[in-house]
């Protein structure tokens, strides 16, 4: 099925918004303002989107370390997030959470998530949940090839299963679980959804860096698990990690020339571009301008960042229904 | 009033909840059981009879049974209470706890913090625990010190059927995760219950089970009984002591047990964990820090001692906290000068 102008203009800006949002990230926390962890989704951004352009807030997804991603394609406030990620009362989850717990359960956001494989059991529970509710609604785990060998993972796949939940577990293996390679952690050496498969879902794969791959393929994953009685289902995308496992990683187990023909080759955004233009869907110009658009954001999401107020020490003690 | 058993208090409690409120599932394994056999759904029906019937009376959306999965279990009870659902997970056994801690520790009781105060997770954990059975090292445990002690989540040990009514209610309709912990060995004890379908008791409010001046003994669980009958041997030869069942572990009622020591000024608290980082430790430094001006004695605490739980009966019989033990240390306490 064709997208319109505004649905390729609306994917395109969210895939765009993800990458700078990350770009800028990656320049800001070398000056050492941001503190913690954060772990970049840049070459990413076709899953998330992909993905998320076909949920409404009813639908559910969980997410992993790497989720400012799939945050934001879910809807969280561009604001909000970065206001959160330089730890600012003003945040999404007012500095409580930063980046690897960030959340908005309005919005179908069930929480990123520090503990790889924490997520999966966490979609099963909200895929028995669509189900019960009978309304076509599902939940959505996006893991990792790093967290598909974690068994949490494995446990929920089969609940999912013998529960029949709304449920669809989306692996994006990007090939590197942190620093160890896809070849090495994953015993196999195939691929993640044939795991996903021998617990007996319905599996689809995609190229993680092709925007309209991923759609299109969840459309169909979509369609099947949206029927009441079907069950969960799960998708592989082969994708690539621009940046390291976390900002400050040096990156010594990448190939020469690695990353600069990833970014070459395997930009989703670029793809996006070429393919649209050429097809003669969008105009260069189209695309430039949401380019100036996003960065004009992006830009605005730091100065508020930085110009938020700062939580005080009586922040500490709420949000918890006691403390001693 | 009824008459019924704890276990029949666990089941009635999440029947009539589920009644009232078409958002309380129940989910775990074997709480249906049968599923899948010669014998079908309901052959078993929950190995603590405390879901009998439900998966009859509420169908298979509602009464979930699981594979053996305790991560799973507790991350789709998690998953469930973020999605407006109101889980009750079964974990069978604390001890269990092991496999699923991360969903406990890490997820459901962080959630609420970690996202600002915006999410609730109304999800209530139960499972049985506890010494007394001869069910040995990894079915026997007490887990309720390493839960006291993980902030975000609320712990609940009720001693008696009517505080399993009344304090499952409040756990079901509360909008934090509970962790509630049903002592096996008091599964068939009976008692009198309120008829009240809205019998709640609020968290952190303790209950005086015997009344005196003499010496304070703070317990829950199983072991509450045990404290009861010291309690009632020494008023005959009268000495009074105020016995607190905490109910919850967390929050805890610091003002029950303050107040008593400041009359009493001398502290036994019978614990059923092992001694360090107990709640019978916690309890003597709380009073220690905070009441020291009224203690007459050294705070004691009784716990099992630093072991795994043993098989044989002759040795779980020493493990545990007994009525003697317990005489010993009141009286210890009393005679301190």
């Amino acid at each position: 099925m064709q997208l319109s102008r505004d649905q390729l203009l609306k994917a395109y800006r969210q895939m765009k918004v993800i990458r700078e949002f990350e770009e800028r990230l990656h320049i800001d926390i070398q000056t050492g303002e941001i503190a913690g962890f954060t772990h970049l989704y840049c070459g990413q951004e076709a899953v998330a989107v992909g993905v998320c352009e076909h949920l409404s807030n009813d639908d559910k997804i969980v997410s992993t370390h790497r989720g400012h991603g799939h945050c934001l394609a879910k809807g969280c406030d561009v604001d909000g997030m970065m206001a959160e990620i330089w730890g600012s009362r003003e945040g999404l989850c007012k500095g409580k959470g930063g980046s690897m717990h960030i959340a908005d359960v309005d919005k179908g956001m069930l929480g990123a998530n520090g503990i790889v494989g924490a997520g999966a059991p966490i979609a099963v529970g909200a895929g028995i949940a669509a189900k019960i509710d009978g309304k076509g609604h599902v939940a959505i785990t996006f893991s990792g090839d790093g967290a598909c060998n974690q068994g949490t993972t494995f446990e929920a796949m089969n609940m999912a299963v013998v529960t029949k939940a709304a449920c669809i577990f989306v692996f994006e293996n990007n090939h590197y679980s942190e620093h160890t390679g896809f070849e090495y952690a994953v015993g196999t050496q195939k691929d993640i959804a044939s795991r996903a498969e021998a617990f007996g879902m319905k599996v689809w794969r995609g190229d993680g860096t092709d925007f309209f791959s991923v759609y299109e393929t969840m459309r169909e994953v979509l369609d099947y698990v949206r029927v009441p009685g079907n069950g969960p289902a799960a998708v592989e995308f082969d994708t690539e990690r621009f940046f390291g496992h976390f900002e400050g990683d040096p990156q010594r187990y990448r190939g020469p020339g690695e990353l600069d023909r990833i970014r070459e080759t395997r930009d989703c955004i670029k793809k996006f571009r070429a393919s649209v233009t050429g097809a003669g869907l969008l105009t260069d110009a189209d695309i430039d301008a949401v380019d100036a658009d996003v960065m004009a954001a992006i830009e605005n999401a730091v100065a508020k960042a930085k110009a938020a107020a700062r939580p005080t020490p009586e922040d500490v003690l709420s949000d918890v229904y006691i403390s001693y | 009033m009824a008459r019924m058993m704890y276990r029949e208090a666990v089941l009635s409690t999440i029947a009539e909840e589920m009644e009232r409120d078409e958002n309380v599932v129940v989910l775990g394994e074997d709480v249906v059981g049968g599923n899948g056999t010669a014998g079908g759904p309901e052959a078993i029906g929950g190995i603590w009879s405390t879901s009998t019937g439900l998966y009859g009376k509420f169908g298979g959306d509602r009464v979930i049974d699981t594979p053996i999965s305790e991560s799973a279990i507790v991350g789709a009870a998690a998953g469930l209470a973020l999605s407006g659902k109101r889980p009750v997970a079964e974990l069978m056994f604390a001890d269990f706890i092991g496999v699923s801690l991360d969903q406990i520790w890490n997820q459901i009781g962080k959630f609420r913090y970690m996202f600002g105060g915006k999410t609730k997770c109304p999800a209530v954990i139960r499972m049985a625990w506890g010494a007394g059975f001869n069910a040995a090292a990894q079915h026997s445990q007490a887990v309720h010190q390493m839960l006291t002690g993980m902030p975000g989540l609320k712990v609940v040990m009720p001693s008696t059927p009517a505080d399993v009514k009344g304090l499952l209610r409040t756990a079901i309709r509360d909008d934090d995760p509970v962790i509630f912990l049903e002592h096996k060995a008091l599964y068939g004890v009976k008692g009198e219950v309120p008829d009240d379908k809205d019998f709640m008791i609020p968290f952190g409010h303790a209950r005086l089970s015997r009344a005196g001046n003499d010496v304070t003994i703070v317990s829950t669980g199983l072991l509450l009984g045990f404290c009861e009958a010291v309690a009632d041997k020494l008023a005959a030869e009268g000495i009074g002591c105020d016995v607190i069942d905490l109910r919850t572990t967390s929050p805890l009622d610091e003002e029950a047990i303050l107040d008593s020591v400041e009359v009493t000024g001398r502290l036994v608290v019978v614990d059923e964990a092992p001694p360090r980082c107990s709640l019978a430790n916690d309890i003597c430094a709380l009073v220690a820090e905070k009441a020291f001006a009224s203690l007459k004695a050294p705070p004691l605490g009784v716990n099992p001692p630093h072991t795994p739980v043993p098989f044989a009966r002759e040795l779980e019989t020493a493990y545990l906290p007994s009525i003697p033990k317990i005489e010993a240390a009141v009286r210890k306490v009393l005679s301190y000068r």
